[in-house]
């Protein structure tokens, strides 16, 4: 990769979270606060049917009664969910028709961004759904998609255009009761991504969403649903970025994934939202809920780079339903200074010969706290079940911690499940061999991270390696010695 | 009445019952409290999500057992282990037997905990070890509020335990069920070595619940090696708590042996308090019926430079449920630490179930940690192998099931304890291994 030296130095020179900056559009923000006319109005303003509506409000009342969830690995100061503005979109509709409508300034968003719409329409051919706070701003390429039947649009627009399809699957392998944010999600969601594949198609383009976080004192609630019909494909990529502030921002999404029969669906996400500086002070909250379903001889693959957040609280799950359905997920979530994430997956097998891999990486430095929590469940009917995981993490310094938290249950005598996981740091004797032969410390440790984490970012589509890689080595800088 | 009220009422007129003592009074009146608050664990309790104690507290467990001395040595002899000199500590339901029992006050103490709880020569160890480690769940302030009787063990400085120690608790079903709260104090000064060897075993079908805690002290260059069997019947269920507390150099290694008994549930905890100490934890269960099993393990390293190993392997049959919970907890003064914990599991009926959940929480740098957890079923390649070579099917399941167990024997240190579980693992697993003629 035409990744040199040179670049690398200009990388860590520019050490601060990049993203950092605050664009100043004026938008559309709800008062702060949270109740069944907030709820009422974001469904109007999204101009959605009456069923959307009940659908939010029945999520809303059984959120009322759930308990925020404490087991994870984290501590941080609860949100006040009072005090949180639910609705926040850049002002200047409506939707545009060309990017030449598009507010200048916007489109300049996204060149510090580094997705430059034109650039990337041309070069990597990537269909992009871009969601700033909260709300879907443009979504390139759909024409080329609709010429082959895929239907790539915000979900909103999905509501009022393909309400059989969404409400068919909206909320299937997600319930609205699911969980305390789930529940939140499925009340107050604002936008996100849609995008059904039709039978028998393979998506001939990487589709990817941008989520940005911008306006103050927001929340960001978006909501993705990606449905493959049978035989189809899809490859899905997901990236996120926020400005640095002193407060906590909330972001609390929902990813549903339904692979019908023979499809696949390979999922990736770059999370970068701002981290906190190095005092620990402000950072987004990223409590997640990502899901996918298999139905027979089906496959979700779940890639993920976790880098940015201060509190990441995430466990992307596959539910192998069908016969011969495979769920794979490989993750390397990097944490630094004040960062803490408690990440990892569920592999719940239900049917015959289901197989899953799961491949972890940590790596953990400065003071943070860096945990795996995963769970394989082979239940009484899944004959032949196969899983294999590996968690592996890497510490730096001993003010950091690593954790592994995997649960293993078996109900099936033909089940054969392994599990195994290392906890080690950088060898002194490869930092000295590279040394040696004239690579300077700093340089060593991202070449080492590099090799450490290499079976995931391998998963990762070509544009987002390159990315991923250097997150990595920026994420990383200045932690060791 | 719940049990839980049941123990806290009967608590006066235990206490009302005992001779006075060494200032236990404060200890057992704070334990009941204690437990008064917190209760018998539930399900929603991280440590206890694949173990339930419903069914078996539903009994209305008798608290207070008569003594029983009709129970002769014939009765008992297969459950010693009889073909080595031993020092041996026997409690029938809970009390202490003198006729079955030999113990020495010569270079070391092997007594009872009784006397050490009333005599004035014993308080400095009691007032320095009792109650010191064990941490404050509702089942262990549960057994410090009735702690009465059990094992007593100090060994004196630069002393040897010239035979192995054994302590057998029986019940006899006098009491149509009972609840026995064994507790037992090992003490093992500097240089100085022990072997021990626990058992619990029922001798009738009525309900018997037992709630043991056990707390061991290494001192600097100890070496203690301690073995529970657990083989019990179907009616009977043990909950037993053990802590072990190391310092400098020393070498402790707990090999627990499940077998039997309707719930099991082994608490096992290390605490290391020095540099350069070894650990040892190893288990083989093979269990089948409705029984469960359930490990729960904790090492805790606190100090620099010291190892862990744990090896447990299970065999779960017809509808048996499996639990292992393996805790490596590395703080960050606990530099060059070595930990290591395997968990390997075979299923042999669709009915059995496994739980496993090997956690490591680490917080130093300059470690090795790994764990491992495997379920799985024997290579049929393997089995048609030695079927080919005119080995029954059944015996060749055997042979490949033991083998898998075995590497777990091997740290075994006293001959006949092995000779003994390898009896029990062949008559386990009903196949004729030859071992029953060694």
């Amino acid at each position: 990769m035409a990744y040199t030296e040179d670049d690398l130095k200009k990388e860590l020179e520019t050490k601060e979270y990049e993203y950092g900056f605050y664009t100043d559009i004026e938008s559309d923000t709800f008062p702060v606060g949270l109740n069944e006319d907030i709820v009422r109005a974001i469904s109007k303003k999204k101009e959605e049917p009456e069923w959307m509506t009940e659908w939010r409000l029945e999520a809303y009342r059984a959120w009322e009664d759930m308990i925020e969830p404490e087991w994870a690995n984290v501590h941080y100061p609860k949100p006040d969910f009072q005090n949180i503005s639910y609705y926040s979109a850049p002002n200047k509709k409506p939707k545009y028709d060309s990017l030449d409508e598009v507010d200048p300034e916007l489109l300049d968003t996204f060149k510090k961004l580094g997705i430059s719409i034109d650039e990337q329409k041309k070069l990597a051919g990537v269909a992009v759904d871009i969601v700033m706070d909260s709300v879907s701003v443009t979504t390139t390429f759909k024409k080329t998609l609709a010429e082959k039947g895929i239907i790539f649009c915000s979900i909103s627009e999905a509501i009022k255009e393909h309400p059989e399809l969404v409400k068919k699957y909206l909320g299937t392998v997600v319930p609205k009761k699911d969980n305390f944010y789930a529940a939140l999600n499925s009340a107050v969601f604002s936008d996100g991504s849609f995008c059904y594949i039709p039978k028998g198609v393979r998506c001939p383009m990487e589709l990817s969403t941008y989520f940005r976080i911008n306006q103050a004192g927001t929340g960001q609630f978006e909501r993705t649903l990606v449905v493959a019909d049978e035989d189809s494909y899809v490859s899905y990529l997901e990236g996120c970025t926020a400005p640095s502030r002193d407060e906590n921002q909330l972001h609390a999404a929902v990813v549903e994934l339904v692979a019908l029969d023979g499809s696949e669906i390979k999922y990736s996400t770059v999370q970068n939202w701002f981290p906190g500086n190095k005092e620990g002070k402000g950072g987004v909250f990223n409590f997640v809920t990502k899901r996918g379903l298999c139905e027979k001889n089906a496959k979700i693959s779940w890639t993920q780079v976790e880098t940015g957040s201060a509190v990441t609280w995430k466990y992307p799950s596959c539910i192998l339903k069908g016969d011969n359905s495979v769920g794979e997920f490989y993750s390397i979530a990097v944490t630094n200074n004040y960062q803490q994430a408690d990440t990892g997956t569920k592999m719940i097998h239900l049917g015959k010969n289901t197989k899953s891999t799961i491949i972890s990486k940590g790596i953990s430095a400065g003071k943070s706290q860096n945990s795996y929590r995963g769970l394989v469940q082979i239940n009484g009917r899944a004959h032949n079940a196969r899983n294999f995981s590996q968690c592996d993490s890497l510490l730096m310094g001993n003010k950091c911690g690593a954790h592994t938290f995997p649960y293993i249950e078996v109900k099936n005598k033909s089940a054969q499940v392994e599990h195994e996981a290392t906890t080690s740091k950088i060898g002194e004797d490869q930092i000295f061999y590279c040394n040696q032969r004239g690579i300077d410390t700093e340089k060593a440790i991202a070449l080492i991270v590099n090799g450490f984490s290499k079976e995931v970012l391998n998963k990762l589509p070509m544009e987002f390696a390159v990315e991923a890689q250097k997150l990595l080595e920026i994420s990383l800088e200045g932690s060791v010695g | 009445m719940e049990l839980k009220d049941k123990l806290i009422s009967s608590f006066l007129a235990f206490e009302e019952g005992l001779e006075p003592d060494n200032g236990m009074d404060s200890i057992r009146n704070q334990a009941i409290k204690d437990f008064e608050s917190l209760g018998f664990p539930s399900k929603k309790e991280e440590d206890w999500k694949y173990t339930s104690l419903n069914t078996i507290l539903k009994h209305d467990y008798s608290v207070f057992p008569k003594k029983e001395d009709a129970i002769d040595y014939r009765d008992i002899k297969k459950y010693l282990i009889h073909d080595i000199d031993t020092y041996d500590l026997v409690f029938i339901d809970g009390i202490y037997s003198s006729h079955l029992s030999q113990t020495t006050h010569e270079k070391i103490d092997v007594c009872l905990m009784s006397s050490a709880l009333t005599k004035d020569k014993y308080r400095p160890v009691i007032d320095n070890y009792f109650n010191k480690i064990a941490p404050k769940t509702g089942l262990n302030s549960l057994n410090t509020a009735f702690a009465k009787e059990g094992a007593f063990i100090h060994i004196h400085k630069n002393k040897q335990a010239d035979k192995p120690i054994q302590i057998v608790n029986f019940a006899t079903g006098n009491e149509s069920s009972l609840m026995l709260q064994p507790r037992n104090l090992v003490v093992v000064e500097e240089n100085s070595h022990v072997q021990i060897i626990e058992r619990h075993q029922s001798l009738t079908d009525h309900p018997v619940l037992t709630n043991s805690v056990t707390e061991i002290f290494a001192d600097r260059r100890a070496i203690v090696d301690y073995y529970k069997i657990q083989n019990d019947n179907a009616s009977a269920s043990l909950i037993d708590n053990t802590f072990v507390e190391q310092k400098d150099e020393s070498h402790v290694s707990v090999h627990t042996f499940s077998f039997g008994g309707k719930l099991t549930r082994n608490n096992l905890n290390f605490y290391q308090k020095g540099e350069r100490i070894d650990s040892t934890m190893k288990g083989v269960t093979i269990i089948e019926g409705k029984q469960h099993v359930d490990h729960n393990t904790l090492v805790h390293h606190i100090e620099p430079n010291c190892e862990s190993h744990q090896d447990y392997k299970g065999i779960f049959g017809d509808s048996s449920t499996g639990v292992f919970n393996g805790k490596v907890l590395v703080e960050k003064e606990a530099q060059k630490t070595n930990a290591y914990q395997s968990n390997n599991n075979i299923l042999a009926d669709d009915k059995a179930t496994i739980n496993s959940k090997p956690q490591l929480e680490i917080f130093a740098d300059d470690v090795a940690c790994s764990h491992g957890c495997t379920i799985g079923q024997l290579d049929e390649d393997a089995l048609f192998y030695l079927q080919s070579r005119g080995i029954p099917r059944k015996e060749a399941r055997g042979l490949m099931m033991y083998a898998f167990a075995n590497n777990v024997l091997e740290s075994v240190k006293i001959p006949e304890v092995k000779k003994r579980i390898n009896k029990l693992i062949a008559s386990k697993l009903e196949v004729d291994l030859g071992f029953n003629k060694l």
